[in-house]
């Protein structure tokens, strides 16, 4: 029983940390990507075209 | 955990994003610069009355209309600075932006390892050509890569649809590739298809005033750059987490 519930807490870490890698990349993507403040957009502006990100 | 897909997707992100900044800059930066002068109506691609602009074509024209047009990439001394500067942004960016798809990839990695698959530096590799099929490709059959000085729609429509047809051919893949059995597969196909069957958000009319040569070839090459970073990045990803798992 013990050893049950130490595994579903190992795995249920090892989700959330992927959870949370994840979510800081898509964060990483709506700032650099998304995100239409004046500056933000002017300084990733080649960027976004070259990526194919909607841009203007 | 957490440090080991932190470290390994900047890692593999930021050096697969150097060399987009290469690659930028060998086949695309001209591109925006020229569209921006169309933009900017430095140069002119076609008069009023529909004949090709013979003088704005000159060479000697084109600068001193460009000199004078009061546009932020105008001469003077303050040219060069700010090229240095918008260009180091545009490495700083790039090397972010595949930074971001790196972290995504290795929590990608680690998520088929929770479920017991370890993907090796063949298949990584794999996973990132589906990454720039998610992120780049399929996007682009809905709404093309923009070159400056075409005309597009309603911004938050197309980052939304942006952003759906992301998610949905990165599912579709994924069931595709590790769905067992023919209701997956269906599946598959139909996230696949749903953002094309219900349609990038358009205009009625085209207002671009670049030429569609440029703005093709500016297409073609932002995609080529693409599917070749996206390989790097799966394999320099791969790589590093087959080490950091050994």
């Amino acid at each position: 029983m013990k050893t049950i519930s130490t595994t579903n807490a190992a795995s249920a870490t090892g989700l959330m940390s992927i959870l949370f890698v994840a979510l800081i990349g898509a964060t990483v993507l709506f700032v650099a990507g998304h995100a239409q403040s004046a500056t933000l957009h002017d300084a990733a502006h080649d960027m976004r075209h070259a990526t194919g990100f909607p841009c203007h | 955990m957490i440090r080991k897909l932190l470290t390994g997707g900047v890692v593999a992100g930021f050096a697969a994003g150097l060399l987009g900044a290469l690659l930028h800059f060998a086949f695309i930066q001209e591109l925006i610069l020229l569209g921006e002068e169309y933009e900017s109506g430095a140069r002119v691609h076609f008069q009023a009355h529909g004949e090709p602009d013979d003088a704005g074509m000159q060479a000697g024209h084109d600068h001193g209309a460009h000199d004078h047009s009061g546009h932020d990439h105008g001469g003077g001394d303050g040219e060069e600075t700010s090229t240095i500067v918008r260009n180091g942004l545009t490495v700083l960016f790039t090397g972010l932006i595949y930074a971001g798809y790196g972290l995504i990839l290795v929590a990608g990695f680690a998520l088929a390892e929770h479920f017991g698959r370890r993907i090796g530096t063949a298949e990584a590799i794999l996973w990132g050509i589906a990454g720039f099929v998610s992120f780049q490709l399929a996007p682009a059959m809905g709404l093309a890569p923009e070159l400056p000085g075409s005309v597009a729609a309603d911004l938050g429509a197309r980052q939304a649809w942006w952003l759906g047809t992301v998610i949905a051919t990165a599912g579709g893949i994924a069931l595709l590739a590790y769905g067992r059995g023919v209701v997956w597969w269906v599946l598959a196909g139909a996230l696949l298809a749903a953002p094309h069957v219900i349609g990038a958000p358009h205009l009625d009319e085209y207002y671009g005033v670049a030429p569609p040569e440029v703005a093709a070839e500016f297409a073609a090459r932002v995609l080529g750059v693409g599917l070749v970073v996206w390989t790097v990045l799966g394999w320099l990803a791969g790589s590093l987490w087959q080490r950091e798992s050994a």
